[in-house]
């Protein structure tokens, strides 16, 4: 089975947002960025796959070069090999465009992608990827068994779980649940090592249509002061929720 | 990119050379491998130690062993062993950086790690046989066997060449018998070899035995108690008995005869490792401390805001970044000293010890400098969380017990202060170092007349860097002065050496923090470098008060009449700034970063 797993380079969850060029760009300054947790989950997957049942794995990222750390950081982990594709990655559509390209050069079986990268939240490359390379596709998974062709997944629903029975080849988006947050791995010393040896080749980007831009970012309101009331004072409190909070 | 024999200071040498700043490495030049180690292991410790605290706590030694196995299978142990053993070969900047990275989640784990890495394993990597190291460096690099050291007796600490353990060899000359008592032996718990120091007969110097300790086969060997500890709770430290305890002659180290050379060889490694093993303890009481002062209101107000808390998160930064700076400037130093002994045609193995050897000095400023870095800095972060701080419910209290072992093992900070001086001393001797050249120079000045020009400070550090220049005429002028007086006797002199190896200390950490800015504001712009400009600055200042009192103590004690007041004129003139910088203000700034990031951000 050949896996392709698509790792997102996204700044670290304690990072400080700020917006720069008119609240347009998403400023990096003093970033850390990491693998989006929601592809480390397929990752590791996939690594299962590669040593209990025999795979190779290769990653992806759209990207400039700056996201090489995050490759070299997945082949440290066990990846195989490596692909850049050189160009930003703009909207969803443009970076579903570019894998497209990459799962149709490299004749993937299975695509494991994160159900949402932690930085703009789109969650609409797997699908959009499944459509342009007519796979199936099962997002929200948290679990995923293969079996010659054929495949079972389950996904999170509202409340609950599906169990889906499909094939290959197979585009998901994953989640937490593939496996959990105790199986992700730290890279081990000679990892690290040898993955300065593994291929990380760059291609060039496939001409593709970007659908949408950004025109601005907000970020959500600073929280209020909080006010202190004593608890005696109930009618005070009343007064405040219905004159000033006006919740009641 | 090659180092030349010639480029490469000398240990020692910073002291009558000036260093470039291209010529040191900083934590910005980490390469991308570098930077990758430094992630995983950061990742290990928040996982594998900070997560578990408590358990640290609560002297679950089993727990500790538990840990360093873990370690072990992701590598960190065999980051300094070469290949041929079953290890990495990373490199001396890569051993340091897994040393720093791993240890501040507590101290007990960062001293297994380090007894077992530093001391534990060198000892065989660095003066083994080829079969001693193919028969044992293996499994430690793996974690499979652990490590321990067996040099200090309860009659022998800082005089560690007088111990009373013996060695005898049989009647048939196969094996020694080994009897003796050693005590504060890190990692005896779970060890599963010792590096025992014995006499044999009434040899002047101890010998160096590999001896395996196996529980259900003892030979002889057993364990006191585990010690009741005010800090590293859960490393296992506890007497051990030899008592007959048979170790084939195959298994001495080095010579008869050698053992207080490895004794001391391994413990320059360990001392800069040790330095390296206080920096993240010390970013993280920073960190720790800075979050806390952000949170906390008193008089409705942040207690980050009051200046009181500002001026200590500006000092706590400061020393943690000049901790930095000279721990890698030294350890980059030793990796190509290393790698240009290799090219030489040396072992590996003779290659990584003149390596580190040529150091000495370096190693020994770094461990007390450091050591005593990370004490204040927990100590003003208790401060920082006032009663909290005191509470076993904070990490502030366990941080404070933890860092106060550094300044006792590896050689308690008092006889490293008086090696560094000592070993400049002999170096200087030796023709390694020509301390008479600029000492002589010195002398000249003082008795020549001083410029009365301006020289032009517009360029970034240019004053900076001359009252570097200043604070090593100190030294050279101090120290000087006391050879000539006391020659040999000067080791009598304790508080003379001491004095002399504060002004040492002060002027490498210093230089370290100025240099590494320098070639950072090169790189990436003044503007980018303001805050780390403002925290060399504010280094170096209290570095110049430190020489300035270290200097008048030392004069007095041992000038008189005319000479005293030549040379006191001299320290005057050295520590004097034309433009003294706003410590006030640099402070601010600093903490003002420090608050804004809520983190050591450096
Ligand atoms: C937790 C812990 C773990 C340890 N782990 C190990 C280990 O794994 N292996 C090992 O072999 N040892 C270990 N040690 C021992 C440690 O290295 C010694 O404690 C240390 O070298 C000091 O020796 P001492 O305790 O006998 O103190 P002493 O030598 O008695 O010193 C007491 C004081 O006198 C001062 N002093 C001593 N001599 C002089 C002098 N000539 N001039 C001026 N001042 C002097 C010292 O600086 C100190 O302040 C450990 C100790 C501890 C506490």
């Amino acid at each position: 089975m050949k896996i392709l797993v698509c790792i997102s380079h996204v700044p670290d969850t304690t990072s400080k947002i700020n917006f720069t060029e008119g609240d347009t760009k998403f400023d990096t300054t003093g970033v850390q960025f990491v693998i989006n947790p929601n592809d480390e989950f397929g990752l590791t997957r996939a690594m299962w796959f590669k040593e209990k049942q025999g795979a190779s794995v290769d990653v992806v990222n759209v990207g400039g070069p700056e996201t090489e750390p995050t490759l070299r950081k997945a082949l440290a982990i066990g990846a195989d090999a490596a692909i850049r594709v050189n160009t930003a990655a703009t909207d969803g559509f443009a970076v579903a465009q570019q894998l497209a390209k990459v799962v149709q050069d490299g004749g993937y079986d299975l695509v494991i992608a994160g159900r949402e990268s932690i930085d703009y939240n789109g969650g609409m490359v797997p699908g959009m990827l499944a459509g342009l390379i007519k796979a199936n596709f099962v997002t929200n998974c948290i679990s995923l068994e293969v079996e010659g062709t054929n495949v079972k997944a389950v996904r999170e629903i509202d409340g609950g779980k599906e169990t889906v029975s499909t094939s290959l080849p197979l585009v998901i988006g994953g989640q937490k649940g593939l496996v959990e947050e105790s199986d992700l791995r730290i890279p081990n010393m000679r990892g690290i090592m040898m993955a300065r040896q593994k291929p990380l080749k760059v291609v060039e980007p496939v001409d593709a249509n970007t659908e949408t831009a950004s025109v601005k970012f907000e970020k959500p309101a600073p929280k209020g002061a909080i006010k202190l009331i004593d608890p005696d004072n109930v009618e005070e409190l009343v007064n405040l929720l219905h004159n000033e909070a006006k919740v009641i | 990119m090659e180092t030349k024999d010639k480029e490469l200071l000398r240990g020692g040498q910073f002291l009558v050379k000036e260093t470039k700043c291209e010529d040191v490495f900083t934590p910005e030049d980490f390469s991308e491998e570098q930077k990758m180690m430094k992630e995983a292991v950061m990742e290990f410790n928040e996982r594998e130690i900070i997560a578990h605290k408590a358990r640290f706590e609560a002297k679950d030694f089993a727990f500790t062993e538990e840990v360093m196995r873990k370690a072990g299978e992701l590598g960190f142990l065999g980051v300094a062993v070469p290949e041929a053993y079953g290890g990495l070969d990373m490199g001396f900047v890569s051993t340091l950086l897994v040393c720093d990275y791993i240890s501040s989640g507590t101290g007990s784990f960062s001293t297994a790690f380090g007894a077992h890495t530093g001391i534990g394993t060198m000892p065989i990597t660095l003066y083994g046989t080829e079969e001693q190291k193919q028969k044992y460096v293996p499994k430690l690099a793996t974690g499979e066997w652990f490590g321990a050291y067996c040099l200090t007796e309860p009659g022998a600490g800082s005089d560690a060449n007088s111990g009373k353990t013996t060695a005898t060899l049989s009647e048939d000359g196969k094996s020694y018998k080994i009897n003796g008592q050693k005590m504060w032996i890190s990692n005896a718990g779970f060890c599963r070899l010792m590096i025992v120091f014995a006499r044999i007969e009434n040899d002047k110097n101890i010998t160096g035995f590999i001896v395996e300790y196996d529980k259900d086969n003892p030979n002889g060997i057993t364990l006191g108690e585990e010690e009741h500890k005010l800090g590293i709770r859960a490393s296992s430290t506890r007497q051990v008995f030899f008592n007959d305890t048979v170790v084939p002659v195959e298994n001495m180290l080095a010579g008869r005869g050698e053992g207080f050379k490895i004794a001391m060889n391994a413990l320059n490694v360990g001392r800069i490792k040790l330095a390296g093993a206080c920096l993240d303890s010390q970013r993280r009481i920073l960190t720790t401390a800075v979050q806390y002062a952000n949170e906390r209101k008193q008089f409705n107000t942040p207690i980050a805001d009051f200046g009181a808390i500002k001026y200590k998160l500006a000092e706590m930064a400061a020393s943690a970044y000049a901790g930095e700076s000279a721990t890698y400037r030294a350890a980059k130093n030793i990796e190509d000293r290393i790698a240009l002994r290799v090219a030489a045609g040396n072992s590996h193995q003779e290659a990584e010890l003149k390596g580190v050897e040529e150091y000495a000095i370096e190693c020994s400023i770094l461990k007390v400098a450091v050591s005593e870095d990370v004490q204040n800095c927990a100590d003003e972060g208790i401060q920082i969380f006032g009663g909290m701080g005191f509470s076993e419910e904070t990490p502030m209290e366990a941080a404070w017990r933890d860092a106060r072992i550094a300044r006792i093992y590896e050689g308690t900070n008092e006889i490293n202060r008086m090696l560094s001086v000592g070993m400049l001393v002999k170096k200087a001797m030796k023709g390694h170092v020509d301390l008479l050249g600029p000492a002589t120079k010195v002398q000249e000045e003082l008795m020549g007349i001083p410029s009365f020009e301006t020289p032009d400070y517009s360029e970034l550090f240019s004053e900076e860097k001359e009252m570097i220049a200043k604070l090593k005429k100190v030294f050279l002028m101090v120290a000087g002065a006391a050879v000539q007086k006391f020659g040999p006797d000067l080791e009598e002199h304790q508080q003379l050496l001491i004095a002399a190896s504060d002004i040492l200390i002060e002027i490498y950490m210093a230089e370290s923090a100025i240099l590494r800015t320098e070639k950072n504001a090169k790189r990436f712009g003044e503007d980018a470098q303001a805050v780390q400009i403002a925290m060399a600055k504010l280094y170096l200042y209290n570095a110049v008060s430190i020489v300035e009192k270290n200097g008048k103590e030392s004069i007095i004690s041992f000038a008189e009449g005319d000479e005293q007041r030549m040379l006191l004129m001299g320290l005057k003139r050295f520590v004097k700034y034309t433009n003294y910088p706003d410590i006030v203000d640099l402070r601010i700034a600093i903490a003002e970063k420090v608050k804004a990031e809520n983190k050591y951000c450096f």
